[in-house]
């Protein structure tokens, strides 16, 4: 877009007067300002989508909760990031979370490492209300580098973002509806027989939680990198 | 008329137990049953995860066997990977894993069982704690707390910390120790020898007065298994499996841990969850054998360590041939405790320890490894049989209060049998019951994987089955 077309807006959030470009979204604008508020899916220098709800805000006058990372600044807009409304919220989605899969932290090679369990650990998930589900669902170690267990898995989408937009492989995909939904290699292939994937190994570095990691790596032993990937997207633009 | 006892919980043991206890019509014990209630089903958790998480994932079968744990599951992904770990991973792992064993001693020792030794059996279950003990015996006490401190932090120094560290890893460990973290355990060393010297001179003072309990305290033949070193020496992490007979004949020797199972077979009764190993060429329940501090120190050549082998020469005087009564699982875990100083010293003497190639890396290279350790407790063994990608398709893991569940039950029988006439329970009584089964440790969290809790009850049955008497202990 071209910076002279865009228009500066003057907005609220969390009663502090800012301004911002008008394609900025509010996730953006509150960062820039040093306002936290918790994300899991999006990632810096991947495309948002919204997936795991933790970033919503509420918006004076909106009556249903918006999620951040996708809802752009427009004038005017008073904008509250952390009322107990969305508190309860966030909570509620952790512990959701918590419940659909196998979190054990203990013996997960991300322990200590982990966004899920850090964001837990911060927002004071103590308790997790809903029954766990602890569906038995199968490590995919068929890769001779990288193992992929869906019991770990969020479905925060980044691995098909990092795979797609970045790698430019789209290896990774989405298969299924609701609860049955799993993250897939090609047509739902086994990794190691993927035709498609590099062995880049980006999706390993952003995912959140201990889902994908390398082959060999011991409990609490994961550690992600996972701060390289907006320059990766700058300078492939650059280069093309 | 024949009648049941019930005694449940089975207090001062890491986890929950009970016994029962049947008696025949003139009100003397004819069968005694030492019942493990619970089970957790590790092994079955464990099928479909990748290998290298086993160390971790097994280790959470115990808070006080963590290390044991951790040590066998390396051991046996080492196979796995068929690696030789670096000289330096493997010597940082045995210094471990004798921190291991001298922090569970001075638990088993110090809290769960110095009350019975030094406050005596009659007196009430209120009266024979550590906390009364501390008040009669300040020093010992003292001296009990400042052991298993020393072993937890020095796991803790090694590992980050004192449970469940994750620092053991397939092909060794994870990361290198330090000069000022070697410095630290170093100098701590020497107090902790006073410890364990002071409490063996005690201990061996009391067992002239405890000779009746040395006598029923499951005092009967049976056979002994440990690991030996390859120059037959105590050893907790290296060696072999070597069984003796109740003579002291060693009838089996040289039997590396991949052959397990051509020895040990492992039988199922159905009043309890723990199963039963025995010694395959004598079958079951004939091969009966006992692991754990009293065994190795019958079956080994020597301790291989100054101080250890001159109280090991005592110890041997004990009886002819091996030492066969129960009662004296406690003094060899003491003499167990000085050794694992004197062999941690040397350990951490030699610049080797130092070494920063602490681990070797490698993919899959064997679907199916076996490790073995000697844990506080006796012989721990995990076997795993992984698909070649590495997932777990079969885990066994016999360990250590599995190997003595023929002879804990046969040690209830005797005391029982020894103590128990007429059908009458009294709280002594009881507490020698108890008690035997303390002399040998049982960790019934790991023994059955077990899960849940349990108080300990003894409960009394005619021969029709009615319940006609029963104490409870919690």
């Amino acid at each position: 877009m071209n910076a002279t077309s865009v228009r500066i807006v003057t907005l609220k959030i969390d009663d502090r007067e800012l301004s911002a470009r008008e394609d900025r979204t509010i996730l953006e604008v509150a960062r820039e300002n040093q306002l936290d508020i918790p994300t899991l899916c999006h990632l810096d220098g991947l495309s948002s989508s919204g997936a795991c709800r933790l970033c919503l805000v509420e918006i004076t006058g909106i009556r249903r909760l918006l999620p951040a990372c996708v809802t752009t600044v427009g004038e005017g807009m008073e904008v509250y990031t952390n009322t107990p409304r969305i508190q309860h919220y966030r909570k509620l989605i952790l512990e959701l979370l918590f419940s659909e899969r196998n979190h054990v932290c203990s013996v997960c090679v991300s322990n200590g490492q982990c966004e899920l369990q850090e964001l837990a650990r911060k927002l004071g998930v103590d308790h997790v209300h809903y029954p766990y589900l602890m569906p038995e669902l199968p490590v995919d170690a068929s890769n001779p580098r990288f193992v992929v267990d869906h019991n770990r898995c969020i479905l925060c989408g980044r691995c098909t973002r990092a795979c797609d937009e970045i790698e430019g492989a789209h290896t990774w995909d989405m298969r299924g509806r609701g609860i049955e939904t799993r993250v897939i290699t090609d047509f739902s292939d086994p990794w190691g027989a993927s035709s498609t994937c590099t062995g880049c190994g980006k999706c390993v570095h952003v995912c959140p939680t201990g889902a994908l990691s390398e082959k060999g790596r011991s409990v609490a032993e994961m550690v992600k990198h996972k701060h390289f990937m907006p320059y990766l997207t700058l300078m492939r633009k650059e280069q093309s | 008329m024949t009648k049941k006892i019930t005694i449940k919980p089975i207090s001062r043991i890491e986890g929950h137990g009970k016994i029962t206890l049947h008696l025949n019509d003139e009100g003397e014990v004819d069968k005694a049953l030492f019942h493990v209630t619970q089970v957790r089903g590790f092994e079955k958790i464990c099928a479909g995860r990748p290998f290298y998480e086993m160390p971790s994932l097994t280790a959470r079968i115990c808070g006080i066997c963590t290390v044991s744990h951790l040590m066998a599951s390396a051991k046996a992904c080492d196979a796995l990977l068929a690696v030789r770990i670096p000289p330096a991973g493997g010597e940082l792992r045995r210094l471990m894993n004798l921190a291991q064993i001298i922090q569970s001693h001075a638990l088993s020792f110090f809290y769960l069982s110095s009350p019975d030794l030094l406050l005596g059996l009659d007196d009430e279950p209120q009266k024979r704690n550590v906390f009364e003990l501390a008040k009669t015996h300040p020093q010992l006490i003292k001296d009990g707390i400042a052991l298993r401190q020393f072993g937890q932090e020095v796991i803790q120094i090694l590992g980050g910390k004192r449970i469940h560290p994750t620092w053991v890893v397939p092909g060794g460990v994870s990361e290198p120790l330090r000069l000022d973290q070697r410095d630290e355990i170093l100098q701590r060393i020497p107090d902790a020898l006073d410890c364990i010297q002071r409490t063996l001179t005690v201990k061996k003072r009391l067992l002239d007065q405890r000779r009746e309990e040395a006598r029923t305290f499951a005092n009967f033949p049976s056979l002994f298994m440990s690991m030996v070193d390859d120059k037959g020496r105590l050893s907790y992490y290296d060696g072999h499996l070597r069984f003796m007979d109740a003579t002291g004949k060693i009838i089996a020797d040289n039997i590396e841990a991949e052959d397990y199972a051509d020895w040990i077979g492992e039988a199922v009764e159905p009043w309890t969850y723990l199963k039963f190993p025995y010694y395959k060429p004598q079958g079951y329940p004939g091969g009966m054998y006992r692991v754990g501090p009293l065994a190795r120190l019958n079956l080994i050549d020597y301790c291989g360590t100054p101080l250890a082998d001159r109280e090991w020469t005592e110890f041997r005087q004990i009886e002819r041939g091996p030492t066969l009564s129960s009662f004296y699982y406690h003094y060899a875990r003491l003499i167990e405790v000085l050794f694992c100083l004197e062999r941690m010293q040397r350990l951490l003497d030699s610049p080797e320890i130092l070494s920063k190639h602490v681990r070797a890396h490698a993919q899959v290279n064997a679907l199916e490894g076996v490790g073995m350790v000697e844990a506080p407790r006796g012989t721990l063994i995990h076997h795993y049989e992984i698909d070649e990608e590495g997932l777990i398709q079969k885990a066994n893991l016999v360990v250590a209060t599995g190997h003595n569940n023929l002879a804990m039950n046969q040690g209830v029988l005797q005391v029982a049998r020894h103590f128990i006439h007429g059908g009458k329970l009294e709280e002594g009584m009881l507490n020698r019951v108890e008690a035997v089964i303390r002399t040998f440790d049982p960790c019934l969290s790991c023994s059955t994987h077990a899960f849940g809790e349990m108080p300990l009850v003894v409960e009394l049955y005619d021969a029709e089955g009615q319940k006609c008497d029963q104490l409870l202990r919690r």
